[in-house]
Formats: structure tokens, sequence, C-alpha cells
């Protein structure tokens, strides 16, 4: 029978197989091969790509790289997406794997959000919790962690620990029995063009 | 919570009760004749009929009331005729009871009423202080009165058996009116209440119920307990004046109203005097209005006046039974009950519909707001087809799949049928209270289209929109479209009928639609909607709306119940209880979609998550199965929990330590979790750390007191030393959170997930805490078994005294309190939230237990007994040893989760018994102890009870309403799961139980079965091909005959001669092992049990300090043993495993020691693993539960002495 952890481990072991191919008009010394990964979907991009920056990096001057970015079929990615939002949102009916075109020139800064350091994801996500939380329980449980919980939460997600992550987060997701549910429940709507988010 | 009822009789007298899980009122049919009032308890109910006799109803239950009559006979040795029956002149009658002063032949037993029935006829007793006689029951003295043997000697003159004969109480779930008094009473009576169950435990099932005759008088019934329903005669209670009305709590609170408006109040109402001694006089509330009407419960008195007032008594308690002064509360009622847990019910004096008080806690006895009960009578169809549609359809909202409508649907053209037949009824016989309660008028207007909206809001608005076109519909009568009620079709045609007008009959329409809803397919549900709205204005898209049709149509104001009387005494509700009681009517919408996402069934959660379940994997496949080569994005590396802990050190002095305290988990080579624990603290200045393996931690056990939130981890290492690594944790949150991590990360590195195997090893911690264990299939291999210390325990939610299983799967627990419970099938719960613990099957259970303390007090020949005691003496406030002051104030509940619940009180039922105030005798501290006073005695001391109580949760379902001490199932080998497993139980009054239609699908069984038995019994077990062996309170060993799933209780009992001078205490009886614990923890071997003699011959000695005993299916032998040595003392409770059993040699030869001390209860029932015949342990088991090979599990960073 299926439980509850089942689901839970099937949502956070989703993964999208993606071809990282460099951008053709960028300056290399040699040709650059195409860098294949198994992403994880509730990840964010920016976060799962250190290997492709490290693989194409190989092949550039460094004055030649400036922040990477992403693009498939002439949409720039954003990153502050979950990775499996963008993936259904913009190439649902690909073939997989999923083609991305990665560029180090010419960041669309109307598009996308800079992304400097993995604090500025982790910021983000942070937020994205604490938004949910105040749906949720009026945000009681998300203050009532410590420094180090928030940490072990993300951490969870950086290194991809569903244990860790769920220790956590499970925190999050529970509510007192005599309530009978959460206060509300929060969910996001993405759409191609814009975003809104909404609750029950 | 069990189901229990609510009681009231209607203004025509009828008499209705309504269950805490019920919607309806259910009319008592047998009822002959109206009553006028009622009165009741949990497990009866009183009422006055119209004929003025009192009736009761003994609400049947699986336990039968069931009277020993006894009497003796005596005869005297002459030398002509032996023993005859000619006595002496001086001596007793022939026929006596047991003290000789009363003549009691045979034939002077009567049925006491009608209600009654013989169960046989008189037999002897054959049993005789545990032992069997085997000479017809006779016992043998020298004279009458002496002291009685067995055994005939050469002095025995005088000889005497007892006869028992049975009668049970046949009226049950009828009313029976009492028999009458031999002495005409000498008017009738007016008015009855009961209560008083809470006073005395003993005799079981005690009331008192106290009656008001017309001239004013007070009458008091005497002798009311379980054995004796019916009480045995009337006592006139003495007044200072002529009393309307009496009410009586469940403890000592009786109040009553005089004829002149005063009320007065019982005192002197204790243990030994249920009847009070005196009354009390207190002012009516209102200096001009008299009181007409009072209500007792535990600590609250409510009454009314003459106009109608609500009134609350403040400060009333069992100290001060008349409180100290009256406030006025909202509301007018003509009459008030208080139930049980001091809640609260009323009859409006405005529309009598029944009211509940809402909010009513013990913090807050006077309560909130007066809510209606609402729920429909049985005979009104409409009403109650309306409120079940209601909820069935809401149900229907959240069920994932269309496929799963059909049962609904069923059930929904029912209620269709009945509310057609329900609104048309009143058209044609207006029924006389129509004039009564007058329909709320709503402005009529004009039907317009609804146009649905998609935002969450507009469902509401929606069923607000329905209301109107509904209420429009109903007025404009037949002239309006086409609506359901006025359709001349029968409603079960109609539902056939493809036509479009069934497709907009409310409660259809609701059906159809509902899939698309949990889709969230809106688009498509408005097109529907506009559809149905197109054809008909009054379309309604939910059934929420139907009842709301049916509320307000004017007809059905007609069968508004009008009540007059009330009684919730047997109504188990408090202010958390979740009631059905409301919604029907005046709910408002809140309220219908709070029912409706409480209506969400398991099932249709589970049908969901299967589905999202499939959905993901169908994902996984497409997305990941030809690319599992790829790289993983991110790599998978160590993860370092960190934490302070307080550590109790390895080393002498022994005390707690702090440490860092760090978790390190990784992948194994072969992708398998594994971890590894580190402590690290300073050794005199020196920094060192010590460590564990996490696969090979066997178990992880909280060990909760009032100071420290600690657990122990052990190794079989540390097991064989029975010295853990024992941790302590800043809060309880943490530790939770910490004993939570470490058990998911142990499961993981072993392999084990999801809810216990069939064939598990359950078992029980002295805290109550529930471990289980998963056999390897070399635990009974001969004769290299594995070593029990290297058993993996893992912890289930929930909190028991005892738990029972076997090998399919069927797993019975029985708590501190005696509630029965059975596994759900899930596991975690407690604090295994979130992963470690399965989401269905868990529920909440709670637990009560008694904290003890002992009042000490020492004589002088000044003062008498005081609390001045000698300077070596114990604690005046002591525990049970006296070495540690407990005092009532200081005394704190054993863990924090553990609260009060009721305050201090002498505890009576303290083995040696006690005088009328609690106190045991002795001439000195400690010393042998005995309830009454002697010459020699200068010490006395009484026990002090409090109850606590937990809540928790755990994979546990409550098996109400019998209260249990002991359960046992056939530990049969895998058979199909729908064949019947005997089950059988003590109560916790000793009667033995059989449990009927336990299936390995159904192991909660239907019902019990009552077994006879001439006296209360302790300890049972059922072993391979039915043999029942148990053991009664006076240590006697039965041996149940021809049990067998034709005759599943058996034919009668065989009694078993005990082992000399032991008085046994448990049995576990396996395949054909038969073992036996006594009292002195002796343990014994059945010898000479064969299927042809399946009562043995003898018993023989096998070990002793032996606290329980749990026998296989494999015959293999588990006990709790005390006194196991470990590396720093002796320790109490440990589980060992019997080694070198075999077919042949079935008492084996060793103990093997396992996990322990602090063990209370272990049962190896289930585990049915025939052992490999040949094999090295290491290599046949399964890799999941492979035994690692021994090495060093804590090896510190330096030498540590541990």
């Amino acid at each position: 029978m299926a439980d509850d952890k089942d689901v839970l481990r099937d949502v956070w072991f989703g993964r999208i197989p993606t071809c990282f191919i460099l951008n053709q008009d960028e300056v290399t010394e040699r040709e650059a091969e195409p860098y294949y990964l198994l992403l994880p979907r509730v990840s964010y991009l920016t976060l799962v790509t250190d290997k492709v920056r490290k693989h194409f990096h190989k092949v550039m001057r460094t004055e030649d790289a400036e922040e990477m970015w992403f693009e498939y079929e002439g949409t720039p990615l954003k990153w502050h997406y979950p990775i499996g939002v963008l993936f259904d949102l913009h190439a649902s009916n690909t073939v997989l794997p999923w083609s991305i075109t990665v560029h180090f020139k010419n960041f669309p800064d109307r598009d996308l959000l800079h992304c400097p350091s993995n604090s500025v994801i982790e910021a983000h996500f942070m937020s994205s919790i604490k938004e949910a939380d105040v749906l949720k329980h009026k945000s009681q449980v998300v203050n009532d962690m410590q420094k180090k919980d928030h940490k072990q939460l993300w951490m969870g997600l950086q290194n991809d620990k569903f244990d860790q992550f769920w220790a956590m987060n499970r925190k999050l997701m529970e509510y007192p029995t005599e309530e009978g549910g959460f206060r509300c429940i929060p969910f996001r709507i993405y759409q191609v063009t814009f975003l809104f988010s909404s609750c029950v | 919570m069990p189901v229990s009822l609510l009681w009231a009789v209607d203004v025509y007298g009828r008499v209705y009760s309504l269950s805490t899980a019920g919607q309806l009122w259910e009319q008592c049919r047998d009822a002959q004749m109206e009553f006028k009032r009622v009165t009741a308890a949990q497990q009866c109910c009183w009422g006055i009929a119209c004929d003025n006799n009192i009736y009761l109803n003994v609400h049947a239950s699986d336990l039968p009331v069931r009277y020993q009559e006894e009497t003796y006979e005596n005869q005297r040795w002459n030398p002509v005729d032996s023993f005859s029956e000619r006595l002496l002149p001086s001596d007793r009658w022939q026929w006596s009871d047991v003290t000789g002063l009363q003549h009691q032949p045979l034939d002077n037993f009567l049925l006491p009423s009608g209600s009654w029935e013989w169960e046989g006829d008189w037999h002897v007793d054959e049993n005789f202080e545990g032992e069997p006689t085997e000479k017809k029951g006779w016992t043998y003295a020298i004279d009458f009165p002496a002291y009685y043997t067995k055994d005939k000697k050469w002095n025995s003159c005088v000889r005497r058996r007892r006869w028992l004969r049975y009668r049970t109480y046949k009226a049950m779930d009828t009313w029976a009116k009492i028999p009458s008094q031999e002495t005409t009473l000498p008017d009738p009576f007016s008015d009855i209440s009961c209560g008083g169950w809470e006073i005395n435990e003993e005799p079981r099932g005690r009331l008192s119920l106290w009656a008001v005759s017309l001239q004013g008088k007070v009458w008091f019934r005497e002798g009311i307990y379980h054995l004796n329903p019916e009480g045995s005669s009337w006592e006139e209670v003495s007044l200072p004046g002529e009393v309307i009305q009496i009410s009586c709590g469940p403890v000592d609170l009786i109040w009553a109203v005089l004829w002149e408006g005063q009320l007065i109040v019982r005192e002197g109402i204790s243990r030994d005097c249920p009847k009070g001694t005196s009354w009390a006089e207190v002012d009516s509330p209102s200096p001009d209005v008299g009181a007409t009407h009072v209500a007792v419960g535990i600590n609250v008195v409510w009454a009314l006046t003459k106009d109608n007032k609500v009134w609350f008594r403040r400060g009333v308690n069992s100290h001060n039974p008349c409180g100290s002064g009256w406030i006025g509360m909202i509301g007018e009622m003509t009459m008030i009950n208080v139930g049980l847990n001091d809640q609260v019910f009323a009859i409006s004096c405005e529309d009598r519909a029944v009211y509940l008080r809402q909010g009513v806690t013990s913090s807050e006895l006077s309560g909130k707001t007066w809510r209606a009960v609402t729920v429909p009578r049985d005979g009104d169809r409409s009403h109650s087809s309306a409120s079940a549609s209601s909820l069935q359809s809401a149900g229907c909202y959240f069920c994932g799949e269309a496929r799963a409508q059909s049962a609904v649907s069923d059930v929904e053209s029912d209620t269709e049928r009945g509310s057609t037949d329900g609104a048309s009824r009143p058209v044609a016989s207006p029924p006389p209270e129509s004039s009564v309660v007058a329909p709320t008028d709503e402005p009529v207007e004009t039907p317009k289209p609804r146009i649905p909206k998609v935002t969450s809001d507009s469902f509401i608005s929606e069923l607000v929109s329905d209301r109107e076109p509904g209420k429009t519909s109903r007025e404009g009568g037949p002239a309006g479209p086409a609506v359901l009620e006025e359709d001349p079709v029968p409603g079960e045609e109609e539902v056939k009928a493809p036509s479009a007008s069934v497709a907009l009959s409310p409660s259809q329409s609701g059906g159809p639609l509902v899939p698309q809803w949990s889709n969230v397919d809106l688009e498509e549900v408005q097109a529907q909607t506009v559809a149905a709205a197109d054809s008909a204005d009054t379309c309604s898209l939910s059934s929420v709306a139907t009842y709301t049709l049916a509320m307000e149509d004017p007809y059905g104001a007609d069968e508004h119940p009008l009540w007059a009387w009330v009684s919730g005494g047997g109504c188990s509700v408090d202010s958390h209880s979740q009631l059905n009681w409301f919604n029907s009517m005046n709910a408002s919408l809140v309220q219908s979609v709070q029912s409706m996402s409480l209506s969400v069934t398991p099932a249709q959660t589970a049908a969901w998550r299967r589905q999202i379940f499939d959905q993901l994997n169908e994902r996984t496949k497409r997305e990941m199965d030809n690319f599992r080569h790829y790289e993983q994005a991110v790599e998978q590396s160590v993860w370092v929990k960190k934490g302070t802990m307080q550590w109790w050190r390895d080393w002498k002095p022994h005390k707690w330590i702090d440490v860092h305290f760090a978790l390190e988990q990784f992948s194994g080579p072969e992708g398998n979790k594994d971890g590894i624990l580190f402590i690290y603290y300073n050794f005199f200045e020196e920094k060192k750390y010590l460590h564990a393996f996490i696969n090979e931690v066997t178990i992880l056990v909280p060990v909760l007191n009032d100071s420290k939130h600690s657990f122990a981890i052990y190794t079989p290492e540390r097991t064989k030393q029975r010295w853990p690594i024992r941790l302590s944790a800043a809060t309880e949150l943490e530790m939770q959170d910490w004993l939570a991590l470490l058990s998911v990360s142990c499961c993981d590195s072993r392999g084990i997930q999801g809810p216990p195997s069939k064939q598990a090893v359950w078992s029980i911690t002295c805290k109550g805490d529930i471990f289980v264990s998963e056999p390897s299939a070399s635990l009974e291999a001969m004769p290299y078994p594995t070593p029990c210390d290297q058993m993996f325990w893992r912890q289930v939610g929930g909190h028991l005294r005892m738990v029972e299983c076997n090998s399919v799967g069927i797993v019975w627990g029985i708590g501190y309190d005696h509630t029965a419970w059975v596994h759900s099938g899930g596991y975690g719960g407690g604090f295994f939230q979130g992963l470690a613990s399965s989401t269905d099957n868990i529920h909440t259970q709670s637990d009560v237990k008694s904290v003890y303390i002992y009042e000490n007090q020492r004589w002088n020949p000044v003062t008498g007994y005081t609390n001045r005691g000698l300077p070596t003496d114990r604690y005046m406030w002591s525990d049970a040893s006296g070495l540690h002051e407990c005092t009532k104030t200081n005394m704190k509940p054993p863990s924090p989760q553990w609260t009060w619940v009721a305050d201090w009180t002498v505890d009576y039922s303290v083995s040696g018994g006690t005088d009328r105030e609690g106190w045991q005798y002795a001439a000195d501290f400690p010393a042998s102890y005995h309830g009454h006073k002697t010459l020699k005695d200068f010490v006395r001391r009484r026990r002090w009870a409090r109850k606590c109580k937990m809540t928790t949760t755990g994979p546990w379902q409550e098996v109400p309403p019998i209260s249990l001490s002991d359960v046992t199932i056939l530990p049969c080998a895998a058979r199909s799961s729908v064949d019947v497993v005997p089950v059988w139980a003590i109560s916790n009054k000793g009667d033995v139980l059989c449990r009927l239609g336990v299936t390995a699908l159904t192991p909660a069984g239907s019902s019990w079965l009552h077994v006879g038995t001439d006296q209360p019994f302790k300890s049972i077990s059922i072993g391979a091909a039915s043999q029942v062996w148990a053991i009664a309170k006076d240590a006697s060993a039965f041996h149940r005959g021809s049990v067998s799933p034709q005759s599943p209780a058996g034919d009668c009992w065989y009694h078993i001669p005990s082992p000399a001078k032991q008085k046994l205490k448990q049995v576990s009886v396996g395949r054909t092992s038969v073992y036996a614990v006594d009292e002195n923890g002796n343990l014994w071997y059945r010898q000479g049990v064969t299927p042809s003699y399946p009562q043995g011959s003898s018993w023989e000695h096998i070990s002793n300090n032996v606290r329980k005993v749990s026998v296989g299916p494999l015959d293999q032998v588990w006990i709790i043993a005390d006194k196991v040595q470990g590396s720093q003392s002796l320790s109490c409770g440990t589980v060992c495993h019997r080694l070198g059993v075999q077919p042949m040699e079935p008492k084996g030869q060793t103990w093997d020691y396992g996990i322990g001390g602090g063990w209370d209860h272990i049962t190896v029932r289930g585990n049915c693993m025939e052992p490999p015949r040949v094999h090295l342990p290491s290599l046949t088991a399964p890799a999941s539960q492979s035994p690692l090979p021994v090495r060093n599990t804590e090896v510190n960073g330096n030498a540590v002495g541990c």
C-alpha cells in the first residue's frame, strides 16, 4: 500500500535527465562537449549546476566567462523556479533528455535575477518557506525554529538529503489533530509569462 | 471513545435515545407505555412510567449479569451411619449459609423477579482454596465452626460442602418493572435520579437511586449493583420539607428542590454511607422566585427558577457541597440535567428542543453557550434523509475517483426516496404540533440563474444562492419549476428514469458532479452547472443545499420534536467530543463545509494517495528509466548532525556530564545507509570520544522521568553488560527529535521499514513503551541460534501494559487502565512523526494509571496515632519502601507525558485489606500489614492514590466496551485470512471471555461470548489445537475441555492441581508445551501433556526468578527474568530466551539473555518461522536482519573502564 512517505520520496527523488550545450556564440578555446546530468526536480538550477560550470570553464578563458545563465528554445530559464516547474512549464513535451543551452555572456537582466552566490538561493528558498508557513500556521512554526533548523532545511535541499530535509520539514507540515488541518493550504501558480500566488 | 447514549422523553411520553456516534433519536420501541421521566447511568436507564411504576432498562453487554447463589450442606459423623445428615441438636442447620446461622435449604432460593432465570441446576463446588477436592467437594473439620481441610483425618467429625447455582438477569435492553415493595409504598413516585457510581468501586456497578413521591417524600433504593441491577428495597429518607425534585451526581452531590422553592443539599455522603446523613438548606437563587428544578454533577450545580431562568452555583465541591453563590446564566429552560464530565443538557422553554452546553471544561465549568441538538427522530424521515444525504455527498467531494461513487449513489437513491416520502407525507396529514414552531421566513426572491465562478469563495456563494432558489420554489408551490418533492413519480422510479428532471433533482445532481470537483476540473463543472441552471432554476450544485431545502420546508416544522425530559447520566461526552448532533438544522454553511472536510474517509484518502503514487511512478518511468546512467547533479556525501547533551558517564562516580553528540550519516558501498554516533567528552581535561556504529545499535529506549529527558542506546555488548549509553537532552522536544532521527537511521541501516511483520516479537517496558523486533529465521535455530542480545528492537507508538499476538498478524494490547486495543496495522505514532510513521492507522491513545504514596503514623500513649514518628522512623509521607519522602504536594506525575486528572484519594484496595478509613496496621515499619487494629500494632499506614493520564498516538484502535486484564490469541500457523482465530480474554473483573469474529482482516472481532466460571480468573492462554489453560484468582489452574472451531467456548473446566505450596499466576501454552509462572517467580513445565490427555500429569520446576513467560507456536520459550547479572548490578526485567528447546526436549537447557532490564512483557507467539535445519546463522539469515559479526561495539577513544 502506498504511504505518504512513498509519495514524499518519489517527489523528492524526481529527476530530469538534462543535456547542457554551450551556446555557439561563446568564445571557446576548443570545442565544448555537451554535459549530461540528472537534475533533481525539487532543487534550483543554479544550485545544482556547479559541475556544468566547471565543465565549460575548462574550454574557456576565464575572462570570457561571465555569469552563467540558461536558456531553452530561446526562453531564459528563471533559476528561482524549481527545476521541475521549469521543465513542466517550458519543456513538458520535449524529447528527453531536456536540452538546455548554457550562456556565459549577455545576461538578460530584464528576464532573470542575478544569482551571485548560493546564499541568494537560500534567501529565496527560506522566504518561500516562510510565506507558506504564514498561510499554514500563521508562521508560528517557522518562527519557533532555530537558526540551525533553518540551516538544516537548506542543507538538506542543497545536499539532496531527503532525511535531513524532512527531519525538519515535517514540523512545517504538522498540525494539531484537533484543528483538523492547516489554516490555509498554500500553493503557487506558475505561468509561462507571469507569476502570482493564491491561497484557499 | 465508546459509544454512549443520551436519553430523552418527548411531550407524548415516548422515550428516545441518541447515540454519541449517531445522528438520529431512536425511539425505544419496546416501551409498553408512556414514560414521565428517565434517569440514566452508563449501564442502565431508569424511568417512571405513566402507571407510576419504576422501570429499569439494563443495557445489554457481552458480560451477562450472573449472580451466584450458594449454600452449604453440613454433615456429622456417627459410628452407625458414618457421615450423615443427622446432626446434633446444638449443631447448625443441615443446609446453611457459610456462617451456619441462616437456614438455607435449596428450595428456599427463589428468583427475585420475572427478569431473572436460573442457569442450570444446583451443583457441588469441587474447588477448595485453589485445589480440586476430588471427594465430591467435601471438606472436613473437627467440629463446626472450625478450620476445614480437604483431607479426611482420623479426628474429622464433621464435613460440609458448598452448593452453587447461578441466576442470570434476562431483561436486557428492555424496560422491566422492578419488583414492587412487599409493603406497598404510600403514594406514587413523581421523580427519580440515579448517580453515585463513583463513590465506591466495590461492589462493581454500584448505583444510588433516589426517588421522590407525589407527597414530597424522598426514598433511597438500597442494594443496586452490577449483580443486582434492580436493587433490593426502598428506604425512606427523613426530610425538612416536601420535595418536588431531586438530583444525584456521580459522586457525592445530591440536591433537591422543596415545594416552597428552596433547595436542600445532602451532607455526609461517603464511601460507607452513600445515603448521607443530613440535609442543609440553600436559598433559592432569586429571592422572589422559587427554584423549580436542580441538576448536579461532580463539581457543579445548575438550577432553574419558576421564571425559567438558569442559574449556576459557584464554588461547589466535595468539601463544600452547598457552594457559595448563584450566577445567573443566559437562556430560559424548563428542565436541566448534568451528565458525565459535568456536561449540561437542558430543554428550552421556547422551542422545547434539547440543548447541550458548549465549552464546559474542568476549568470552565459553566461553559460558554447553549447549542441545540438538532438531529431528527427515527420517525421523521425527511429530516433524517436530508442530513444523511448531505453527509454522504459531502464525502464525495473528496473522493478521488468516479468509480468510488457507486456505493454512495446507492445510499443517495435511498435517501432520495426518503426525502420524497418525508416531504409529501406532511402535506397529506399535518401532525398536531404544526402550530408550535413557525417556519423561518425569508423574503421571497425571484429565481435567478446563477453563474458559477471559479474562485473558491464562489463555492460558498453558490451554496448560498442555492438556498434562495430552493426556498423560492418551495414557497412558489406547484406552480414553480419542477422540483423533486412535488413530482408525482415515486422517488425510486425516478432515480432510474433517465429524464431531464432526474438530473436536476438536488441530491442526484450532487452525485455525478462530484468527481469533477475532485479533479479540480472547473471548466467542466461550469459547463454542467450552467446547463443545469438553464433547464431549471432549482438545480443545486451540491446536496448540502438539499437539506437546506428540507429544513426550510414549511411543513418540515411539524416534525420538530418537543422534549419533556432529558438525562445525560449515561452520555459520555466532553468539550472535545466530536458530535454530529448539530449539523442537520440551523447549520451555518461554515459548519457544513467543516462537516464535509471531516467526512473524508481513510479509504478515500488511500485511493487518492494510491493515484498520486501511481502517477509519480509513471513519471519516474518516463523521465528516468532510460537515463539512470547519467551523473547525479548532487553527489551524496556525509551528513553530520550535532548537538549537546548530557551523558551518564561510564566511570565512577557515575553522574551526568555535558558532552557533544554527533551523528554522522553516510551511504555505504552498496548504497545502504549507515552512520556512526560520536560522544565527545572531557576526561580530566583531556578530550576523548566514544563511538558506536548505527548498524550495531540494537535499541533506543526513552527513559523519561520528571527531571531528565533521557534515553538509552544499547548495542549487543552494552546489552551483555546491562549498561547502555545513557544520554539526556535539554528538552523533551529535542530528545524526541534525536530519538526519531536515530531510530530512522537505525532502521535504514538495517533495511527495516513499514509495519511490523506478522512474525514480529513484541515487548513492553515497565514504562509502557512498546517495542517490536523482526525475528530472523535463525532466532530459533538449533544448535546455534541468533544470540538474543543481537535482536534489533524498534519502538511503536502507544502506551500499553501488555501485548499479545499470533502468526497471522493479529495483535491485541491492554492499557494500564485495562482498555483493550487492537493493532491497526500501522507503525510509528508517538514521537515518530513524519517519515517514521505510517499515515493511516494512527489513532489517539490515552492511558490512565495511579500514582501511590503512603501516609505513615505511629501510636503513642497520649494522643493515639499521630503523624509524629520516632526519629528513626520513615518519612510520615513516603513511597512504598519508606525510603523516599513523597508528599501530596511534591509528588509529580511520572514524566512530563502524564498529567494529573483527579485529586488524591484514599486507596482501599490494598492487599491485606484496610479499615474503614483505609488504614493498615502493623507492629512496626517495615512489616506485614493487616486491615484491622490489634493491641500489638504500634504503626499504621494508608495508601493514597492519584490518577494521571497520558495521551499519545499509535497504531492502536480501541476495542470497547469491556476492560480486560489478560488476552490470548491462538498462535496458529499462517492460514487463509478469513479463518476465524480464537481469542480469549479475562475482563478486569475476572470474567472469562471468548472473542467472536476475529480474522486476519477483522482483528478486532465482533463481540464477546461470556464463559461461565465459578470464580474470577486472572490469566489465560490458548495453544495449538485450541488447548485453553487458565489460572483463577485463587491460583487454581484450569484446562478448558472441547474447545474447537465448532464450539469456540468449549464445554467445561478441568481443575488442575497447582505445584505443591505454590500459587500460580500466569500460564502460556504453545504448540504442545504448557508453562506457568507462580507468585514466587518459579517457572513450571507441565509434564505428560498428550493429545489424548491434554491436562498432563504433573508440574516440573524449570527455573526461578521468572516474572512472565511466553511460549510460541514452535514451543519456543521466552521469559522476562529478574536478577540477571550485569557489569554494574543485578538487572530486573530482562528478556531471556530458552536455548536447546527441541521437539524431544521441550524444556530446553539454558537461558540466553537479551534486552533489559526494565522490561515487563514479551510475546513471541507470532514467530512461527521454522528454523533452517543445518546452517551457519550468518549465512542463512536474510541480509536485512543479518546479525553482524560480533566485534567491540564501543571503542573508546582512549581506554576508559566501563
